[in-house]
Order: structure tokens, then sequence, then C-alpha cells
């Protein structure tokens, strides 16, 4: 039993007549919730007719159905004449907070709560009647409680079945949603409606409803409306509500939506430049590295096939973004997005970087977070990524010096001084190397060094062309011997080789994505501490 | 009948329309080079062959730092205090 003195909200339903009923109306109430495949609202339901019996005259006794069809049949099987009112479409169910029905719940004139009980209590009941005979100055009927159990549990109610509890968040006041509501009508095909709509990136998306983007958005504790940044090319506002549709038309689970948010933030920032990353002709998209303790939270791919297909958070998180963009930011192909070639990563681009395989530092290590947090990197790089192959070093110097030579085709082979590179070392890669115990910066330098060209092998001849060492972009004014004979290394810096560890145990190869630009002519990397959602 | 949210801005495009063309080039002409590879050939070029048949025409040169990303506001707001027509070079 719990007693209280809470004020109940208004309704007003209709019964199996049609006629509409409205509460609170002045008269005391007993309002009974009830479902009909739920056993012990049956046992409950003599004892409620008895009581509309008995005290009818001065309290109102309103059993309160949740299906139509299902209050139809609790009116035939028990013979009802007390008023079953439908609540089909579950809304008073809600706002009332049943979870259990039967909940029986009696109300004064004003409608202040009294008591409320849920399932089965045969002293519940006998203390009830005894309450309701006192309002109603009559006396309690004869009731032969020997025939009925000391207590029996309820059944959940139907306004929070999976589904049924999101549609009636989606529709209650106060609902955290703000998006428009696009209405499908019954004989279209949502589906291609929303390719009809340019909402899509050629692959079929799931349907945001209201329903799944609040079970979206349960996976954040954020606000819904709450924005993260903007958007280009339109710089539009970011929020977490925009991000969790474009997540449900991913394929993305609640779980994944942190990480959703954390790329999101990224994206909106100057650093990454994402107009610049979108609108180039050279194919750039955001690479997404997750590092930290969600990579195995949610299950994602570090190992075999890291980069293919096959594993949801990889596939989806990554196209999340990469919708958003599209979407909300306005970077579509042909409009802002301008690329000659464009790449299969800019359907989505997102792994994790094997840690447990890494003799180093993780990368958001190097960047500075805990080892214990959850990060998520972002490169604008070109898609990809290709790979490198030594089958035959066995030493760190041989296999780096060969990933060395594999780097320098990077944007073109002949453009040294360049920016940033991502290079992922596989696990048969990283044995070698940690063989001979070389650090990521051991790896660095050797890169450097193996990539080191006269400034007179990068010009652009007859034969080769070539973009020659950046910025110095034009080439073309006279140059002393020593300027030519000067040596120079495909980065700028060690500090834009970015090096992560992913990839299956077997196999010696390597991998990179390629540059774009980068720093302040281009995109920085940026990461962003992922939201942990216990 | 169902629903579902729109994952768009939502916000309706600005509809805009082209200046009002005038009847001759007179005063300051702004060249933008937005920095991509040769593109100051071209406007090198151009700047040549608008003083050969504009002479009274002032032409001025200006510079994106980078091609990946939009003009900055300083150099968006010196072309319109300091000209009357521009002329950009776009990307490739």
């Amino acid at each position: 039993m719990v007693d209280s003195a809470a004020n109940l909200p208004a309704f007003l339903l209709n019964d199996t007549h049609g006629n509409p009923l409205a509460f609170p109306n002045g008269r005391p109430a007993l309002l009974c919730f009830v479902k009909e495949d739920c056993p012990t609202c049956d046992l409950s339901m003599p004892l409620i007719e008895q009581a509309y019996q008995a005290f009818g005259g001065a309290v109102d006794v309103w059993i309160i159905g949740q299906e139509r069809a299902g209050n139809e049949i609790l009116v035939k099987r028990h013979q009802l004449s007390a008023p079953m009112l439908d609540d089909s479409a579950l809304r008073v169910s809600f706002n009332y907070g049943i979870e259990i029905v039967p909940t029986v719940i009696l109300a004064d004139g004003n409608g202040i709560e009294q008591r409320r009980f849920i399932g089965f209590g045969r002293q519940d009941w006998q203390e009830l009647y005894a309450t309701l005979a006192r309002i109603a100055g009559v006396s309690a009927p004869t009731t032969d409680w020997s025939a009925y159990s000391e207590s029996r549990p309820g059944c959940g109610s139907k306004s929070v079945e999976p589904g049924i509890a999101e549609r009636l968040i989606a529709e209650a006041e106060g609902s955290p949603l703000r998006a428009r509501r696009i209405e499908i009508a019954d004989q279209d095909d949502v589906f291609e409606f929303m390719f009809d709509q340019g909402l899509t990136d050629g692959l079929p998306v799931i349907p945001p409803t209201p329903e799944r983007v609040i079970r979206m958005l349960r996976g954040t504790r954020r606000d819904a409306q709450e924005m993260v940044g903007t958007c280009a090319p339109n710089y539009a506002p970011v929020t977490i509500e925009k991000i969790a549709i474009n997540a449900v038309m991913a394929g993305c689970k609640p779980e994944y939506f942190p990480v959703v948010i954390a790329a999101a933030e990224v994206i909106c920032t100057p650093e990454f430049n994402i107009h610049g990353v979108t609108a180039t002709t050279y194919g750039a998209t955001p690479i997404i590295v997750v590092n930290g303790p969600i990579r195995q939270r949610i299950g994602m791919n570090m190992g075999i096939n890291v980069f293919g297909q096959g594993n949801r958070p990889n596939a989806t998180i990554g196209r999340a973004v990469k919708l958003l963009v599209r979407n909300v930011g306005g970077g579509r192909p042909g409009e802002i997005e301008r690329a000659a070639f464009g790449s299969t990563s800019k359907y989505t681009c997102c792994f994790a970087e094997f840690e447990e395989k890494s003799p180093w530092e993780p990368l958001h290590v190097e960047r500075g977070f805990a080892p214990g947090d959850s990060v998520v990197t972002c490169f604008g790089l070109e898609g990809g990524p290709c790979q490198i192959a030594d089958q035959t070093s066995r030493t760190a110097r041989a296999v780096v010096g060969s990933i060395g030579l594999g780097v320098e085709s990077s944007w073109h082979p002949k453009t040294h001084n360049f920016g940033d590179i991502l290079l992922v070392i596989s696990p048969e890669h990283v044995d070698t190397i940690w063989h001979d115990r070389w650090t990521k910066e051991d790896i660095r330098r050797r890169i450097q060094e193996v990539t080191a060209r006269p400034l007179r092998e990068l010009l652009p001849t007859e034969d080769y062309g070539g973009a020659g060492a950046l910025p110095d972009q034009a080439n073309q004014r006279q140059r002393t011997e020593e300027e030519l004979n000067r040596k120079i290394p495909k980065f700028q810096s060690t500090k834009n080789i970015h090096i992560v560890v992913a990839g299956g145990p077997a196999g010696k190869w390597s991998a990179m994505f390629g540059g774009w630009a980068s720093g302040i002519y281009g995109s920085v990397p940026t990461s962003r501490k992922i939201e942990e959602v216990p | 009948m169902s629903y579902i949210l729109d994952p768009t801005d939502e916000r309706v495009p600005i509809r805009r329309s082209l200046s009002r063309r005038p009847a001759a080039i007179t005063g300051t002409v702004a060249l933008l080079d937005i920095n991509k590879a040769r593109g100051d050939v071209m406007i090198d070029q151009l700047k040549r062959r608008l003083n050969e048949r504009l002479p009274g025409v002032e032409v001025k040169s200006y510079r994106k730092p980078t091609p990946a990303k939009p003009a900055p506001d300083d150099v968006r707001r010196r072309i319109m205090e300091e000209s009357d027509f521009v002329i950009e070079a776009l990307a490739d």
C-alpha cells in the first residue's frame, strides 16, 4: 500500500459506449488500470465490479483498459457494469507513471491521490473496501476473502513496453524532441521517401522515428537541445537531437552515441575545418580513430578486416558523422562536396586502435589524455587506406625503411615538407619493430631519414612533373647549389606522423591514410574525450 | 500514417539575386587569388589584360591564406571597402 497526497493528472476518456468521462469531477474516484492478458487483473475484476455495485452511488469506480479489443473482452468475460474507459492510446497510463497492472488508485473529489496499490493484495482490498464504505456511508459488501490468495504480483503495463514507452515520451508534454515531424503517408514507402528527399548517402537508412530517436537519446546524459557547434558548409547549428536523428539513420545503437557526439564536436571545430575536408576536390574525409575502454565496451573492431565491412559500431559511427555533415551541414556531392574521385571511406571510416597489441603509448595518451579515458580523434585525410607490403624484413630498421618508402607516395612522391599522415602498423610489423625495442619516435625519425631527398630531385621536370617541396609551390625561381643539394624529408615534422596499431594477427603489411592540406592551411587532427555513460 | 524526424538543419535557403550589372567598369577591380598552385599565373595574366583594356581602372590583388578555407573576414571586408568589382579564381 502506498499512501500519498499528490495531485493526479486530469484526463478525459471515453467509455465503451463512447461517453466522455472527465477526471476529476468533484466525486471521489477509484481508478483501476488493467489490461486483458493479465491474470492478476482477471483476479481483481470481480472485486472492482463489486465495488462499483456497492459504492458507485458515491464514488466513480472506473476501469481504465489499455487495449480497445481487450477492454471489450474483459467487459464480456466479467459481465461488467462498471464503466470501462478506453486508454488504448496509453497517454493516461503514461502520465500516471503506471508500470504494473493492475494499479488501483483512490482519489478524492479534487483529484488528490488518497491511496494506491499495485498487483493484488488481499489486505489492500480489504482496507480499500473499508475506506470506500466510510466514504459512501454504506456497509461493505460481503466477500469470501478466503477465496483470494494473500497476494499476487501484477503484469507489466503496456505503457512501458519497448517501442511504446518511447512513443509516449516523444508525444508527451515536455518531450525532449523539437525537430520537425515529417508525415509519411500510408501509401508511401518510407525508405523510398528518404531516398527521394535526398537524406541518404546512397544506401538505405533506418527511418528516424520519434521512438528510435528517444531511444538513441538515452545513450547520453546531455540535453537534447544542447548545441555542440555549427557544421560547415552551411554553418548550421548541431544539436544533440540532430546528431541522434542522424545516428539512428546510420544504424547506431544508443551505446555508440557518445562516440558519435564526440566526433561531431570535433568536426564542428574550426581546427578540423570540415568545410575544406568536404569541399576539396582531392577527396579527403573524416578518418575517425577511437581509443580507450569504450572500444571494448561497444565491441569495436580493431583486428581482422579493421577497415572493412562487418562490424556495426565501426560501420555506423563513421556513417553517422558523414550523414550529419550531409544533412545538417549541407555537404552533398555535386554541391559543396566536390571530390573528383571520393572514396568508399566517404560512406564511413571509423576504427579502434588495438591498444592491447601495442607496446607503445596509444594515440590518445600521446595526445595528452589519460589511459583510462575514451577518446575520439578525427583526421581530415584521404580515405583508403593504401597498404604497404613488407614480408621479408626481419629488423625494425628494414621494415620501417620499407614503410618510409611507402608513405613517400602520399599526395605525390615528390611532394615533401608535407603535412599529416596516419600510419597504421599491423601486429606482425609491430612484432618485428618491437623485437628491436624501437619506439614510435624511432619510427618517425627513420621515416624522415629514408624519405629525405635533395631539393633538386623534388623539382618538377619535363619527365615527371610533381608538386615539389611545399609550401614553395611554384619552384620556378633560380636556386643556389646549396639549396638544391639540401635534403628535405617527406614531412614538415615528426609530429605530422601519427601512428596507431590495428589489424589482424597475420599479415606483414601496414597501411597509411594519406595526407591532405594540414595545419592552419587545412585540417588539424583533433581529439575529444568521449562522455562516460554507465 | 507514420512520422520521421527531420535530419536536416530545417532552414529555408535564402534566395539571392545577382546585383544589377553596371553599364561600364569604373573605379577599382579586386582580383582574389585563392592560393591554389599556379593560380597567381592566371590572376597576373588577368591583371595585365585588364590594365591594357581598362587603363582608367585600378586593379588590386588579394590572396586567401589557404584554398582549403573560406576567405577570412578581414580579406572580405577589405575587398568590400576598397573595390567596386571582384573577380575570384575558383579552385581547379
